[in-house]
């Protein structure tokens, strides 16, 4: 008897093709990984950083508590309760704008050539990033909470927009079309035939964005359009560690929480 | 049967419409998400008749910047918008590499031992909470600014989010495959190289590729706080008030974000 075992995996055969389609992609991925490394100049740490990062760990196990405990409009308290209104309105202002781009976008409602068209436009509203968007509405309506909202507002529309859509394209249209058939207007086919079989899920959708938002919102401030994110650039500037790093703690366990809860909101939904 | 007897004799018909169920609990929610939004809107002071008397002034910013931009600003555009490109690509390279065996040690089904995996899922969780833009602003402080510090942030970035997608597919794979590899007397690694790895190497490309257009983004603003790339050259531009130039920086940045958005997501549709 031979001892040896056979191998287990059989080799695939290989024709010529399928190895230049591999050589074309994996070259082509190396040589953009290449190009990327060699524009990324690395001048070595600051002088400075040795004793930044001391002082960054000190700061750390011994954070500004004071602060947290200021309960007026410069504590901490309001800028984060400020963060999670500007986070809320936006993300339910954008739920609302976002139906009707939603229904542009989706096959089964407007035809197949409008909802491409759709598409794009939802495409191309997810592509602006909201920082600018915060930073073009500080210009028109001046620096502030509203700004930041009105920014989350239009920018989540790029991505609830697209899920909206997604969820009408994958909906029963028997009930659309029971509707139609009886005559039922197009607001009433909307309202009784859309809207109520999508929103379990328009609901989870608007949740997890609003998990999305808690982040946005904390760095809007960094552009000056309200909540959270000013106080700690601010504090990052002036190298005022223990205050920087009690916001970076409290933001990291309220955004924690609130993505329990909305988890668990998501799940008994849908 | 007896008291609808006399009903049906006279011609009458039992209603058809069945009595209203009681709404009360669903028409609480509602009462409490609206006092929740209007509230938010209320304490953040969000006024829609005075936002709608600004946007006259906003309407001439808005004019400067797109309608009348300074063109001849595009070519100081090119070399910050490839930079801005490469730390996106770096950023996610590392990000991916790293991601990868951590999904695999974070995933519960795989090694099922729930004191590597419970810690780890806490770490990436934290990591999944800090904005790309307050991690740039602190590597900013440590490695200076330009683009590596830049880099540094989107990294941990994507390795946070690559690590969570992936461990999560992990854990929803196939499990007949690893049982029958087990069965033959398989050990941990030949598991996961030919039961694990094979099915989750298309999702895993995919977020990769998803974290590349999330990192074109974020890369396009980190240089606000210093970070390298277009972002910086755009703070600049913003704090001169040359609004023809801003203009001109968002356009372009947005075309090739956009640009990238099309061609990464028509890779990952053939992918999955």
């Amino acid at each position: 008897m031979e001892a040896h075992t056979e191998p287990i995996i059989v080799p695939k055969p290989l024709d010529p093709w399928k190895i230049l389609y591999r050589v074309v992609n994996y070259g082509g991925l190396l040589l953009l990984l290449v190009w990327g490394f060699l524009g990324i100049e690395y001048k070595g740490i600051m002088q400075t950083a040795p004793g930044t990062i001391q002082a960054m760990g000190r700061a750390f196990l011994r954070p500004d508590t004071v602060y947290l405990r200021t309960w007026t409009v410069d504590g901490l308290p309001y800028a984060v309760l400020e963060t999670i209104a500007i986070a809320i309105a936006g993300t339910f202002a954008s739920a609302f704008l976002s139906i009707p781009f939603a229904l542009l976008a989706a096959q089964n409602i407007v035809g197949e050539k409008v909802s491409k068209v759709g598409k794009f436009l939802v495409t191309m509203i997810r592509t602006f990033p909201e920082l600018i968007l915060a930073l073009i509405f500080i210009s028109i309506v001046g620096p502030g909470a509203p700004a930041g909202i009105l920014a989350l507002g239009i920018h989540s529309i790029g991505m609830l927009g697209k899920l909206f859509s997604e969820a009408i394209e994958s909906m029963d249209m028997g009930v659309k079309e029971a509707l139609e058939s009886c005559g039922g207007s197009p607001f009433e086919i909307l309202f009784r035939a859309i809207l109520p079989q999508v929103s379990p899920e328009l609901t989870s959708y608007t949740l997890y964005r609003f998990e999305i938002n808690m982040r946005a919102a904390a760095t809007l401030g960094l552009v000056g359009a309200g909540g959270i994110g000013a106080p700690l650039i601010f504090a990052i500037r002036t190298r005022a560690w223990p205050r920087a790093m009690i916001i970076v703690i409290v933001l990291i366990v309220t955004v924690t929480i609130i993505d329990a809860i909305s988890g668990r909101i998501r799940k008994k939904l849908v | 049967m007896s008291a609808t007897a006399p009903q049906q004799a006279t011609g009458a018909h039992e209603p058809i419409v069945v009595p209203r169920p009681n709404h009360l609990r669903r028409n609480l929610i509602i009462l409490g998400v609206t006092a929740l939004i209007v509230g938010s809107a209320w304490f953040a002071g969000f006024n829609v008749f005075q936002i709608l008397a600004n946007f006259q002034r906003g309407g001439r910013l808005l004019r400067r910047m797109f309608l009348e931009p300074d063109w001849s600003f595009t070519p100081r555009i090119y070399s910050p918008m490839i930079e801005t490109i490469r730390m996106a690509i770096v950023g996610t390279f590392w990000g991916a590499l790293l991601a990868l065996p951590t999904a695999v040690l974070a995933a519960e089904n795989f090694l099922q031992k729930p004191w590597i995996s419970k810690p780890l899922r806490f770490i990436l969780n934290i990591f999944r909470t800090i904005p790309a833009m307050v991690l740039a602003s602190l590597f900013v402080a440590i490695f200076g600014i330009g683009a590596f510090s830049g880099v540094m942030a989107l990294s941990v970035f994507t390795f946070g989010l690559i690590s969570k997608l992936t461990f999560e597919s992990i854990e929803s794979i196939d499990y007949g495959q690893v049982e029958a590899l087990m069965s033959l007397g398989a050990n941990k690694m030949n598991i996961l190289r030919y039961a694990v790895l094979p099915q989750i190497l298309p999702q895993y490309m995919s977020y990769t590729l998803y974290g590349f257009e999330v990192n074109v983004r974020a890369a396009a603003v980190l240089g606000y706080v210093g970070a390298g790339g277009i972002g910086q050259t755009f703070e600049q531009a913003l704090a001169f008030r040359r609004f023809d130039r801003v203009g001109v920086i968002i356009m372009i940045s947005f075309f090739v974000v956009l640009a990238i958005d099309l061609v990464s997501s028509s890779i990952r549709k053939r992918l999955v």
